[in-house]
């Protein structure tokens, strides 16, 4: 279930969210007092207009940023009381992040960019390995596994990031923008992985998108206006 | 995969960059090499100086000679326990530029005076055996060719003719810095056919004392023993004896040390200029490996890591390729010992590493400290 009153015991859940950016005298108050509850399990896309504080809202809920004011509490924990970092540590066990821009390391090939996150566990290396190749295989991309990113094409580039994401094996997904730099055919391509994740795996995905096919693959659509969330469509609760 | 690959995929991203950084490193610690060379050439002597051992010369000058007399006289000052004497030959090999230092000594007491010099057995009885024998040190022999059982003409300058003498034995030092460009024979082969001023009289004396603390007090004794005698004294420790000399060529420890200096503080602002680039540019991925759940502290050791591998790499390079050369510097300047010992190439190697260290330390705090949501939006 995904609720906006405050309510929920879910998952995630976040109380009072309040985000103000600073420059100079000039003060910008992106999110003001957001509530959000999202249980496990759910698939959740997030559309606004540009600016309106998605992207901040993302990083927050993957404790990349830190709010002004308000509490963000997954499984939990409340993650804005947490230091640097444990913070980092908590990342790298509860969260996955695709990007519009993909963000594979240059110099790194297919599989060793998604055995990135894996050096910070103690896996051993046969472990790491076959942890790689299966979420390389659940992309469908077993056979490009010694390609760097530049030898991949964009939608590609986009899946060896989403095998990067889950991995770990994370909490849940952050997923911004996963297909703003992509052709119609490998955006539904990686939308259709997403929904798989969701379905056959019980992914819990975060998503946000300014393409409102994208959003209709999600059950739930969520609107950011004016600093707090609306519901577009889909099964939210009270 | 482990970290060691992360960092070196960063490496090869750029490869003249890193390729130039190296170079820095080596050029840096080359140039140490050979002035930590130079400065063992010039002052090597100086630390190398026995303590329990004293020089005597003419109050007037080092080129005044003592009696010979003198030596039963300086035994018997209280603290001295061996006394040996020596004068300058100043000959010369063949041509002007063949310098190396020549000795008439007194051969019945000059090795027991010097320990650090070996001899074989055989070859110093030999010596003493032969009125015309001469004790050669490696380095000059290896340098002329002279072997044991050769013969050897030298032009007199200070006392003219041609002198020949039979080589009957070949010294070699125990310590990488001993002197072995020496050339010894006997006083008495020098009397006998120089004659003339030189009869009974020596250049210097050199003395042990029982208690090298005590030196000093012993010098003073034997110099206030022949004072206001027609040929007085000057007393030093073998060490300042030898400073004394160095001292002829200005302060030339301060060049070394200010050169060294200002070559490592360019090499601290170089290195760590290129690094903050480094870091710079990949702003971005240094975000996304923050998203990925690394901390702070692995940023900072990764740019450290960095850093420290191309201070290692080229720095070791750099202090290897002075130490290969400076073998060549000793036999293209006769007469100064350069020599680049283990620890010296240890803590060149070690200073490399704590220049990197400290120019790597601003980029990786910055590094460390990038706030992600803003490395992100940069990408
Ligand atoms: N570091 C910052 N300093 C100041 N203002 C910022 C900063 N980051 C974001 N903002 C502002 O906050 C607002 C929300 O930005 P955000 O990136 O969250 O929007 P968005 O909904 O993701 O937009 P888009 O759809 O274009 O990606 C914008 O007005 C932006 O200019
Ligand atoms: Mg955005």
């Amino acid at each position: 279930m995904v609720r906006l009153d405050g309510q929920g015991q879910g998952l995630i859940q976040v109380r009072g969210l309040d985000k103000v950016y600073r420059r100079g005298s000039e003060v910008i108050h992106v999110l003001q007092g957001l509530n959000l509850d999202v249980d496990a399990g759910e698939f959740v896309a997030f559309m606004g207009p540009s600016g309106s504080g998605k992207t901040t809202l993302l990083n927050l809920l993957g404790g990349l940023d830190r709010p002004s004011a308000g509490r963000i509490i997954v499984d939990g924990v409340d993650i804005t009381r947490l230091s640097n970092s444990e913070l980092a540590r908590w990342r790298a066990r509860h969260v996955g992040f695709v990007f519009q821009t993909f963000n594979l390391i240059p110099v790194l090939t297919a599989f060793q960019n998604v055995e990135l996150p894996l050096l910070l566990t103690r896996l051993s290396r046969a472990e790491r390995r076959q942890r790689v190749e299966a979420a390389l295989r659940l992309v469908g991309l077993a056979d490009r596994m010694k390609h760097y990113p530049r030898e991949l094409s964009g939608g590609q580039e986009q899946r060896v990031a989403i095998a990067r994401a889950i991995v770990t094996d994370p909490t849940f997904l952050l997923c911004d923008e996963p297909t703003g730099d992509l052709d119609r055919r490998s955006a539904e391509e990686i939308l259709d992985l997403l929904v798989a994740l969701h379905r056959e795996f019980g992914k819990t995905i975060l998503l946000v998108t300014h393409d409102m096919r994208a959003a209709e693959r999600a059950p739930v659509v969520l609107h950011l206006d004016k600093g707090v969330l609306v519901e577009a469509r889909g099964g939210v609760g009270v | 995969m482990t970290f060691g690959t992360l960092i070196w995929a960063n490496l090869r991203r750029r490869k003249l960059r890193t390729l130039l950084t190296m170079a820095s490193f080596g050029s840096a610690l080359f140039l140490y090499g050979i002035l930590r060379a130079l400065h063992g050439a010039l002052y090597g002597g100086v630390e190398l100086a026995s303590a329990s051992r004293l020089v005597v010369i003419n109050r007037v000058s080092l080129t005044q000679p003592l009696p010979q007399a003198y030596g039963e006289k300086i035994r018997r000052v209280p603290g001295v326990v061996a006394v040996t004497s020596a004068n300058w030959f100043g000959g010369v090999y063949q041509d002007e530029r063949n310098f190396f230092p020549q000795f008439a000594i007194e051969a019945e007491t000059y090795r027991d005076m010097y320990p650090e010099f070996v001899i074989p057995d055989e070859q110093w009885q030999a010596f003493l055996r032969d009125r015309q024998g001469c004790v050669i040190g490696e380095a000059t022999a290896r340098r002329f060719g002279f072997q044991v059982g050769d013969r050897v003409v030298l032009r007199g300058t200070i006392f003219p003719g041609t002198w020949e003498f039979n080589v009957r034995a070949i010294y070699r030092g125990t310590r990488d810095l001993d002197d072995t460009t020496q050339f010894w024979f006997h006083r008495e082969y020098l009397e006998e056919r120089a004659g003339g001023w030189v009869r009974g009289m020596v250049g210097w004396y050199v003395v042990r004392v029982a208690d090298p603390d005590r030196a000093l007090e012993v010098a003073r004794a034997i110099d206030a023993r022949f004072a206001n005698s027609p040929w007085e004294t000057k007393t030093e420790p073998e060490q300042a004896f030898t400073a004394s000399f160095v001292k002829q060529m200005g302060n030339v420890q301060f060049l070394i040390l200010t050169v060294g200096a200002v070559v490592f503080a360019t090499l601290l602002l170089v290195t760590g200029n290129t690094m903050a680039m480094a870091v710079r540019e990949r702003t971005g991925e240094l975000g996304v490996l923050k998203t990925l759940g690394f901390t702070d502290t692995n940023l900072l050791l990764l740019v450290e890591a960095e850093i420290l591998v191309q201070a290692l790499i080229g720095g070791g390079l750099g202090v290897l390729a002075a130490g290969a050369v400076v073998p060549g510097l000793s036999r293209a300047i006769p007469g100064m010992i350069f020599h680049l010992s283990l620890p010296e190439v240890v803590s060149g190697v070690l200073l490399a590493l704590g220049v990197g260290g400290v120019a790597g330390l601003l980029p990786a705090l910055s590094a460390a400290r990038l706030s992600v949501a803003a490395a992100l939006r940069r990408v």
